[in-house]
This record gives structure tokens, C-alpha cells and sequence, in this order.
């Protein structure tokens, strides 16, 4: 949109040479996806000539050792999951960077983007790990048995909240000045301010605040593995225990041959196809909303 | 920025406020518990010889010297591999590349998905590829190297906000001056493109320091001192893992490394900021 | 500004040469840098395998180093199934297994070096002080929901088993004859200290784990205890005196017959020097 694509300024051979490289080390970053891919299905390929693509989701339960493959409940396991953490943390993390910015006094808004940005630097181990021995027995007092789709909501959130926080504190300090000042010169109020001049300004920077927070919600393992309870089961309520598919993979790689094995694969590769999707309907959405 | 707004005077801009404030009070709570709770139960271990001493009896006494420095080797090569090419990426996808083009959509597609993958998968496919196909074996190499895989789309995502976020009178401007775009790109778009980075690079960092999962396969378990790149590197996470999960009465010690990375982390993050504020923006102002 | 650009481009083609360089020189697999002499023995033995065994054989490792100090042993954990599958790919030179070898794996070489035994753990205050097998095959089919049933409190009871594969759950189902499809639980753990939390966070709730790790959490004041099975209590005592009914054996294992470096490394980690070490590592040295 805003770049220089026309072709006026090319006569410069360091603009030729420095476009090119780019371009290489562009392709380097675009292939490792596909690097990913093709090692993901290479691996899962036994499992699908095997098993057959269709029976991953009609197949009674997923006990594997028996040859029972359904990996349906943890789809619904990973999407609850990661919806009810991305509704919690996406205001949370936009208000947030909203205090930072333009309510909190300057002595508390330094200290407390530091305290966001040490949060995305804790290892999922610790999240887990306190999770485990601090909120899992809270949610037990209230509804047994405590490892809960309600706790791996909960961990997730605070998990994501940081990159959602920072990317949205990133977006707003980009929002020009002289907004604020044309909005205060008309004499709106601070909210009026940030919801009418400051969001609409901002909402690219946001938008992919969330897409990123999403990504992360459905990539998360070892965190998400120690609250949840991963029972294979589609939930019936938040305090019932889930199992998603990053979980699936870790708890059970370690210990697969084979088609077993071979299934784990499958499972991660049915997490990339959600990953694309999520893709290409942001892709969608935002051509809809921001650039039509 | 605070008073040039004027104070709440409906109940729409009370309940902003409200919601604002609480949210922030939510979110330093939840924290400060967390925190707290590593800090209560980790300070008292930490000292010196926790730091610098190797590992004895799995992890459950001595200290995490060898692994404190695999951690930062790790960090390093992860850093050195992404950086140059996440900012190259960043800046052909915003300056070079009109939004509509193929290349840049199949490459910012390839990138989102990328940002998604799960860490296991990057563990898996960084034990096939660095390890296996190009030989490298467990070593802080393949570790640093698939980290890097891993960070790739946080740096470019972020640092391509800040190219966005430069005002497109700096480039008008510049190609009216005849400025060829190398030079507008090094001069004026860069500098004002750091925050962005440097966000990323925040993220990108976190991320990586706190990986486990892609860890265990690629660079290793090993808690010795590494002699070089080449050897197996156990990095502070998986030995917060290993102590916490599969090591019974390892949990003084998980709390007390927890308790240094997140240190570690702070002093990485303010370097960042110090760097930015000091550093480049006395550059930009020079240049 | 200049340099700084140049810089990072610089850095860029630097760490891409450096990379293509290493990869195409390849880096000798393992294994082949063993030499062996009659007194000293040096090289780097890669092992894998067994989360479980991982720290045991990490401390064997280096005693072992510390005994021939040319010599280098890199453990790496993961899981039984990656021990023996790097084994068969010749990616470790040995492989750690917790469990019975199976069948398709008997080609492999199979050298055991420790016990571990399965005990059935409950919080500490929950009342009930024993359970026949038949009320545990009960509770974990889910046909007994609520303690009161077996003599305790009016709760419901929080079943905690182990992840499909996992070698713990193979050894604890073959034991009450069960299959993985009866059991009905309401949680799902991958390692032992999960379990132990777990339980220990839940006062009704029931788990397994390996006794090893269940005793030394109990001296440690963590809120657990361990039940008898078949009447026989659990305890390290009885796993090694062979009374226990519920165990397994930790195995390390080779694809071909183990020479030189190997050879030393695992006869010494099957003799008595060692058997400090395994039990510092709460697990049950072999009677010989």
C-alpha cells in the first residue's frame, strides 16, 4: 500500500542487487513452512495409506494401540480451547496497551510494558507447572476433578495475553500524533478519542495481534498438557477435561511406533491445515474490511 | 498525552476508564502472583555457585553453569540466523513488494502458518532436517537453527508493522530528492522502522528462551560444558522441564533456574531498550 | 547507517555460507570416532531413549567420563520408542528402553540395568488405607464412581492414568488384565512428577506412578501416599526382594553385539559400581 513499487527509481544497480537478495532471503524464510510441510506428510504417509484419511474423524474413540484413530474430539479440544482463551485475552491485552499508552501515568506505564514483555519470556514449563500446583487445585475445590477445559482456558490466556498486549501497544505508539491532537482540538473525550481516531487507526497492527495471539493459542503444548487433563472427549462443560492435538503429539511421541507414530503425524499435520485456514480467513477478512 | 484529554465526564467514559484500569489491575495480579511465586521459592537457592557449578545428582544439587552458557550459545546462533533474515524478509514485504503481488502474499501466507506451528512440530522437523539430513546431530547448531525457524515469523510480522507504520511522506519525499531506495531504505526507513523490530525482537527472544518442546529433539539433553557448537547443549527450559517433571525433588532447583531465566530475560529486554533509546535513536538524529 | 545495513547483510550471507559449509561437509555420524585400545578408551557414545532412565544413565555417563576421561557419553531423552528407533537407524550407538522389549524388537541386544515398580497413590488424606485389585479394576473401568463405595469419604473419585504408550500404564494394565479401551479417567498424565502433583492437588484422586519417585515425594512431606497391592506393600524393599507384583525393567539396549567403548560402557552400567547411583536415582538395582 504504501511502498514504492513503481519502477521509476530502478536505474540504481545497489537497488537492483539489495532487491534481489531480499528476494532471496524472502524465499529462504517462505520455504521453511513448506520445508515443514513435506517432512509432516513424508512421515505421516504410512498412517494415511493405512488408515485412510476418513476414518482419522469417523473411527468410535482414539485408543491407537488398537488401531482406533478419531481424532475429532481433540479438534473440538484444541478449538474450544483456543476460542475461549482468545475472547479473554484479545480485550484484555488491547486494554492493556490502552492503559499504557493513554491512562496510565508515565511511572506506571514503563514498568508495566516491562512486566508484559517478561511475560512472554516465561517457558510454558513454568506456566504449567504453576498452573498444575496453584490453579488446578482451586478449580478441584470448586468442580472436580480440576485438570479442566475452564484451566486450560485460563493458562492459555495468560500465555497469550503478551503477544496480543505487545503487539497492540506496538500498533497504537504507530498511531500519528497529529490524530490525537486534531481529536483533542475537537474536544472528545479520552474513550470517545480511542474508539472513534485511535482503534480505527490502528486496526491492522491489532489485527495481527490477534491472528498471532490465535496461532499461538493452538500451538501451545506443554503448558496446555499439564492443566488440561487430556482425556480424549469432546467437553461438555469447561469443567470437563480436554485433550487438544499439540498435547496428543507430546504426550504420546515419545512412546509411538508406527502407525501410531505415523497417526502423531497426522495430527500435526491436521493442526497445520487449521493453522492455514485460520490463514486464509484472516487473509480474507482483512481484505474484506481493510483494504476493500 | 494525559492532559491534553480532558477528565470523564459521561458514565460511557467512566466505564472506560473502569474497565481499563481493572483490566490492567487483572493482568499485574495474575503476574505479580506468578512472579512471586517463582521469586518465594526460587530466591533463596540462587547464589553464585548456583550459577557457575555444574549440575550433580540430575539437576537435584549443584548449580547451572554448562547450561547457562549452552542457553546463550543457543540464543546466539538463534539470533545471528534470524535477524538478518528476518529484517531482509520484513523489508521486501513492506518496501518491495506491493501488497497484491504474488510473491509477498505467498510469502506472508507461508509466514503466518509458520507462526502457528506448534513447538513440537518445529522439535520434530529441526531433529529431521538440522539433525538428520544435514548432519548437524544434537547440537546447540540444530538448536539455535530451529529456534530461529521459530522466530522467523514473530521478527518479520513485527518489524514489517514498523516499515508500515513510517510515513509515506518520508519515501515521497526521499524519491523526490532522487534518493536511490538502498539509501532511503538505510537512512530514513530503518531507523524509524526500530520500535517495530525491537518489538519483535522482544517477542523473539521470549519465545525462544522459553522454548522446550523444539529443544529436547534438536540441541540436546546433555549438561555438560559445551567444548563447541557441534555438541549437545542442554538449554535452561528443558532443565526447568526435566526437574519439575521428570526428576523427583527437583523442584527447588526448577524454581531457582526459573528465577535466572527470568532475570536473564530482564537484562536481555532492557539491554533492547537501552540499545533503542540510546543507541540508534542517537544514530538517526546524527545521520 | 551504512554499516549497520551492511552489517546485517554481511551477517546474513556469513551465517547462510557457514551453514551450507557445515552441511555439505557433513559431520561424521556417531559411533565412528570409537577407538579403542586395551587401556584407554575414548570417543563419544550417544544414547537416547527413556525420559525415565535418562538422569540415571546421565549420572553413569559421568562417573563413567570421570573414570576414562578421554571418553564422552551424550544422553538424550525423548522416549522409549525414539531409543529404539535411533538404535535401528544408527543414530545412537545405544538406546534406553523402560519397558519389556517387545517382540518385534528382539533382534535388538538387550542389556537390563535397573527395576522400577508401579504403586497405585492416593492424597494423603484421603481415608482409605487399602483396595483389593478387584475394587481398582472397578474404579478404573468407572463401575465405582464415588469413594464411599470402597470405604471412604462421599466424593467423587478423580481417576489419573498415563498417556497411550506409556510404558508405566502397559505394565499397570497388563497387571489388573485390563485394556486401555476400559479404563475411563479423568485425567490423563504424561510423566511420573505430573502424577504425583496431580494426586497430591486433588484429594480425590487416584493414580500410578513409579515408586521410586512415590517414596522419595512421600519423605519429602508432599501430600500422597502409596497403597498395597495384593497385600504386599510398596516399597523399593519389596520391588527388589521380587515380592512387588507390579514392575518393570529398565533396559539399555544395542543393535549389534556391543565391542569397545560400548562394551565397557554398558558393562559398567550393569555392575555393582553403580548400583549407588540407581538407587540415588530412586530406582532398584538388579539382584544378582
Amino acid at each position: 500500500m504504501t511502498s514504492l513499487s513503481s519502477n521509476t527509481l530502478s536505474r540504481w544497480s545497489t537497488d537492483e542487487l539489495l532487491c534481489w537478495s531480499l528476494r532471496g532471503i524472502a524465499t529462504i524464510a517462505g520455504a521453511i513452512v513448506i520445508l515443514i510441510v513435506v517432512f509432516l506428510i513424508v512421515e505421516a504417509l504410512s498412517a494415511l495409506q493405512h488408515v485412510g484419511l476418513l476414518r482419522f474423524f469417523t473411527d468410535p474413540s482414539w485408543h491407537p494401540a488398537e488401531g482406533l484413530y478419531n481424532l475429532t474430539p481433540m479438534l473440538w479440544g484444541t478449538l474450544f480451547a483456543m476460542t475461549g482463551s482468545v475472547l479473554i485475552a484479545t480485550p484484555l491485552g488491547i486494554l492493556s496497551a490502552v492503559f499504557c499508552h493513554y491512562y496510565a501515568p508515565l511511572i506506571l506505564a514503563r514498568p508495566y510494558r516491562r512486566l508484559i514483555e517478561l511475560l512472554a519470556g516465561i517457558p510454558s514449563v513454568v506456566y504449567g507447572f504453576w498452573g498444575l500446583v496453584v490453579m488446578v487445585p482451586l478449580i478441584a475445590e470448586i468442580q472436580p476433578p480440576g485438570p479442566s477445559l475452564l484451566a486450560g482456558i485460563l493458562i492459555l490466556t495468560i500465555m497469550i495475553l503478551p503477544t496480543i498486549a505487545l503487539m497492540a501497544d506496538a500498533s497504537l505508539a504507530n498511531v500519528p500524533q497529529q490524530y490525537l491532537r486534531g481529536a483533542a482540538a475537537l474536544g472528545l473525550p479520552r474513550w470517545a478519542t480511542i474508539r472513534g481516531v485511535v482503534f480505527p487507526a490502528a486496526k491492522s497492527g491489532l489485527f495481527t495481534g490477534v491472528i498471532l495471539e490465535t496461532g499461538r493459542a493452538i500451538g501451545e503444548t506443554m503448558a496446555i498438557l499439564m492443566v488440561s487433563g487430556n482425556v480424549v472427549q469432546t467437553p461438555s462443560s469447561v469443567f470437563a477435561p480436554i485433550r487438544t492435538l499439540t498435547a496428543n503429539i507430546a504426550l504420546e511421541m515419545a512412546y509411538a511406533l508406527g502407525d501410531h507414530r505415523a497417526a502423531l503425524f497426522v495430527s500435526g499435520l491436521v493442526l497445520m491445515a487449521m493453522i492455514v485456514a485460520l490463514v486464509v480467513s484472516a487473509g480474507w477478512i482483512s481484505r474484506e474490511r481493510m483494504y476493500g | 498525552m494525559a492532559e491534553t484529554l480532558s477528565r470523564p465526564q459521561n458514565p460511557r467514559e467512566w466505564l472506560a476508564l473502569v474497565l481499563v484500569w481493572g483490566a490492567a489491575g487483572l493482568v499485574t495480579a495474575v503476574f505479580c502472583w506468578l512472579l512471586g511465586d517463582i521469586v518465594w521459592h526460587g530466591l533463596s537457592h540462587v547464589s553464585w555457585t548456583f550459577l557457575t557449578a555444574p549440575p550433580e545428582n540430575a539437576g537435584r544439587r549443584g548449580g547451572i553453569g554448562p547450561i547457562l552458557v549452552s542457553t546463550s550459545l543457543i540464543l546466539g546462533v538463534c539470533l545471528s540466523v534470524s535477524l538478518p533474515i528476518g529484517i531482509g524478509t520484513a523489508v521486501l514485504l513492506a518496501e518491495f513488494t506491493s501488497n497484491h503481488s504474488l510473491f509477498g502474499r505467498m510469502t506472508r501466507r507461508s509466514l503466518d502458518v509458520l507462526a502457528g506451528v506448534p513447538s513440537i512440530v518445529f522439535g520434530l522437523f529441526g531433529n529431521a532436517f538440522f539433525c538428520k539430513t544435514l548432519g548437524l546431530g544434537f547440537s546447540i547448531l540444530s538448536g539455535g537453527l530451529t529456534l530461529a525457524c521459530m522466530v522467523l515469523p514473530i521478527l518479520i510480522r513485527s518489524t514489517e508493522e514498523g516499515f508500515r507504520a513510517v510515513p509515506t511522506s518520508y519515501r515521497l519525499s526521499a524519491a523526490a530528492l532522487g534518493l536511490s531506495r538502498t539509501t532511503t531504505l538505510v537512512h530514513l526507513l530503518l531507523p524509524a522502522a526500530v520500535p517495530g523490530l525491537l518489538v519483535g525482537l522482544v517477542l523473539g527472544v521470549g519465545r525462544a528462551i522459553a522454548e522446550t518442546a523444539a529443544l529436547i529433539f534438536t540441541s540436546g539433553y546433555v549438561d555438560r560444558m559445551p567444548e563447541s557448537l557441534l555438541d549437545s547443549g542442554r538449554a535452561l527450559s528443558i532443565h526447568i522441564f526435566d526437574l519439575s517433571m521428570n526428576v523427583s525433588g527437583g523442584d527447588a532447583n526448577a524454581y531457582a533456574s526459573a528465577l535466572v531465566l527470568v532475570i536473564m530475560l530482564l537484562a536481555i529486554n532492557g539491554t533492547v531498550s537501552w540499545l533503542a533509546i540510546y543507541g540508534l535513536h542517537r544514530k538517526i538524529v546524527a545521520a | 547507517m551504512y554499516q549497520f545495513m551492511c552489517f546485517s547483510r554481511w551477517k546474513a550471507c556469513a551465517s547462510l555460507a557457514s551453514f551450507l559449509i557445515v552441511a555439505s561437509l557433513g559431520i561424521p555420524g556417531t559411533g565412528a570416532a570409537q577407538t579403542t585400545t586395551v587401556e584407554k578408551l575414548s570417543g563419544k557414545l550417544v544414547i537416547t531413549g527413556a525420559s525415565t532412565l535418562a538422569p540415571l544413565i546421565g549420572e553413569i555417563g559421568k562417573r563413567f567420563e570421570s573414570l576414562y576421561p578421554k571418553a564422552r557419553v551424550d544422553v538424550q531423552t525423548g522416549g522409549s520408542s525414539r531409543g529404539v528407533a535411533d538404535v535401528l537407524q544408527g543414530l545412537a550407538d545405544i538406546g534406553m528402553v523402560s519397558r519389556a522389549m517387545k517382540d518385534e524388537e528382539k533382534d535388538l541386544h538387550a542389556f537390563p540395568v535397573a527395576r522400577d515398580g508401579v504403586g497405585i497413590i492416593l492424597h494423603k488424606e484421603n481415608c482409605v488405607q487399602a483396595l483389593t485389585d478387584e475394587q481398582v479394576v472397578a474404579i478404573y473401568t468407572g463401575k465405582i464412581a464415588n469413594w464411599k463405595d470402597v470405604g471412604g469419604k462421599d466424593a467423587p473419585i478423580t481417576v489419573v492414568t498415563k498417556a497411550e504408550g506409556r510404558s508405566t500404564l502397559e505394565v499397570f494394565l497388563h497387571y489388573l488384565k485390563l485394556k486401555n479401551t476400559d479404563v475411563k479417567a479423568q485425567v490423563v498424565i504424561g510423566d511420573n512428577e505430573q502424577g504425583v502433583k496431580t494426586v497430591a492437588g486433588n484429594r480425590h484422586a487416584i493414580g500410578y506412578v513409579s515408586i521410586g519417585t512415590a517414596e522419595y515425594d512421600t519423605s519429602q512431606g508432599v501430600p500422597i501416599k502409596l497403597l498395597s497391592v495384593g497385600g504386599v506393600a510398596a516399597s523399593t524393599e519389596t520391588v527388589k526382594n521380587g515380592t512387588f507384583p507390579i514392575s518393570r525393567p529398565l533396559h539399555i539396549v544395542t543393535r549389534t553385539p556391543p565391542v569397545g567403548l560400548t562394551k565397557a560402557f554398558i558393562e559398567y552400567a550393569q555392575s555393582k559400581a553403580v548400583h549407588d547411583i540407581i538407587k540415588q536415582q530412586y530406582f532398584v538395582p538388579l539382584v544378582d
